[in-house]
């Protein structure tokens, strides 16, 4: 679904993606895990076309993607969920949601948005960026799929949140994976890649250093770790 | 005292239609329209062009000359500053400052720098008694028309489906771009948009001010200082920030004349220290 070759990206003269390659295949779930500055996020934003400064190939869908302006990409399918959340303050909750035009084949509808997420039913009116951070999150991973994204690109989505919307986060993924919805998800947390994702990319320095499946990156956690400081 | 405050006030209409039109192409295209006095100036003298050399009336001007600008600047941000946008934020700084340039400096060969007289309509002659003091017809009507603009972009912007596109690319231009809206498309006619206030402000302001090449420059450092202290990008800000600057410096003026010049200025530096981000600025739009 999503092919990326021989990426490599720039910040002025610092390389921080090297010929990066990767592969996401339809509805699976695919963490990209590494240490903060391995490239995570460089390699999201250059997926949906916001980086300035890139080489290589992006295919999404058989189709090369590489040269499309970014909102033609989102209208693709591709639904970005930044590591800032991108809640906007001057738009309320509902307008946050609402702002993405429908791009995919199976949109959420606003109702079921408010069915699986019933705070966010609660505080529709008020301006986004009075929810809490867990709420925050809420909403961007809501937004795209409303939008009916087909793969979702979030960028660490549980960090700084409690255990408990971590793991309302999982369940999320899960339900959204089972709908055939296909997801990229940067994560530090090992132990919760481990229990949501099918596969995992170890970026380090700018190299797709190694892919690991479930079982290798469960056997080898302890190891991670340490490689990623926490 | 409520005499001056009243002038304060209609001082401010002046602010808050230039703010708003900065303040909404700064935060979608990130572009400082140092050009935006000038176009105020082109207001003015296109209301007196058009009643001194083909005697058109002051209410078709009001209507003519912000559209004829408005066109002008959507053929700007098409051939110019659209170009020069991906580029570092100074091409364009400097781009509008030499666009001012050449505008003040074009009116200056035609008319000189001595101010032109612009009589009030005839309609608007003469006072309003206002209860507690008499004020000129003109001026209540500049600051009903200011709050009337105001207002209604204020509605288009919170009621309409393209008044939330323009708050989402204002606020947060890239992401917006990220889910699916095509940002580009919205940022010619919302520049020409800013122009036509501009425009507007400028054709107001020809029957009470001096009409002379300058009265852009003079104005617009003001107007930044409000756009700053409104905080950068925030319409609502801005606008408000507009009416209150008007506000305060024609009290100062009657308090302290010796600051009213500096007033402005010593007033941004102090909200700056106090939120850098500007009254209704947001920390995260500074990074």
């Amino acid at each position: 679904m999503l092919r990326i070759e021989g990426l490599s990206a720039w910040y002025g003269e610092a390389q921080v993606l090297r010929e990066a390659d990767l592969e996401v295949r339809k509805g699976e779930i695919v963490t990209l895990v590494g240490r903060n500055g391995a490239g995570k996020t460089t390699l999201l934003r250059c997926v949906m076309g916001l980086h300035g400064r890139a080489e290589g190939r992006v295919s999404f869908v058989d189709e090369d993607v590489t040269r499309l302006a970014v909102h033609r990409r989102a209208r693709r399918g591709l639904g970005y969920v930044p590591d800032d959340r991108g809640v906007y303050a001057t738009l309320s909750v509902e307008e946050n949601l609402t702002l993405p035009p429908r791009v995919g084949p199976d949109p959420w509808s606003l109702e079921r948005v408010y069915e699986t997420f019933p705070r966010l039913k609660d505080r529709r009116g008020f301006p986004g960026t009075k929810l809490s951070g867990g709420e925050q999150q809420m909403l961007a991973l809501a937004r795209v799929l409303r939008m009916g994204a087909r793969l979702l690109l979030c960028d660490e989505p549980t960090e700084g949140l409690s255990p408990l919307i971590v793991a309302q986060i999982g369940d999320i993924l899960r339900e959204v994976k089972a709908q055939g919805v296909t997801v990229l998800l940067i994560e530090q947390n090992v132990h919760f890649a481990a229990t949501v994702a099918d596969r995992h990319y170890l970026l380090a320095e700018g190299r797709i250093v190694e892919s690991l499946d479930n079982d290798e990156m469960k056997a080898r956690e302890g190891e991670l770790l340490e490689h990623l400081g926490i | 005292m409520l005499e001056q405050a009243f002038n304060g006030l209609v001082g401010g209409a002046f602010f808050a239609l230039l703010a708003l039109g900065l303040a909404v192409i700064f935060g979608m295209l990130g572009v400082v329209n140092f050009a935006h006095g000038a176009f105020y100036m082109l207001g003015a003298f296109g209301a007196f062009v058009l009643l001194d050399s083909f005697g058109v009336n002051f209410w078709v001007a009001l209507f003519a000359v912000p559209i004829v600008l408005g066109v002008v600047g959507v053929v700007l941000e098409r051939l110019f500053i659209r170009r020069l946008a991906p580029l570092d934020p100074l091409y364009n700084f400097l781009f509008t400052f030499g666009l001012t340039l050449i505008l003040q400096d074009l009116i200056k060969s035609r008319y000189g720098v001595q101010s032109q007289p612009y009589p009030r309509p005839s309609a608007l002659s003469g006072s309003l008694d206002l209860g507690l003091f008499t004020y000129p017809t003109y001026q209540v009507f500049v600051l009903a028309v200011s709050l009337a603009v105001c207002a209604l972009v204020w509605l288009a912007l919170t009621r309409t489906r393209v008044g939330m596109i323009v708050r989402a690319a204002t606020e947060k231009p890239e992401l917006t771009r990220a889910l699916g809206i095509d940002v580009g498309r919205w940022v010619t006619p919302v520049f020409g948009f800013g122009i036509a206030l501009a425009g507007l402000a400028g054709v107001l302001a020809a029957p009470m001010r001096a009409v002379n090449p300058l009265m852009g420059a003079d104005l617009i450092i003001t107007v930044f200082a409000v756009v700053v202290i409104g905080g950068l990008g925030s319409i609502f800000g801005s606008v408000t920030a507009g009416f209150a600057i008007g506000l305060v410096s024609a009290l100062g003026n009657l308090y302290v004349p010796a600051l009213s010049q500096t007033l402005v200025f010593i007033l941004m530096a102090a909200v700056l220290l106090w939120r850098p981000a500007g009254l209704f600025g947001r920390e995260e739009a500074l990074s």
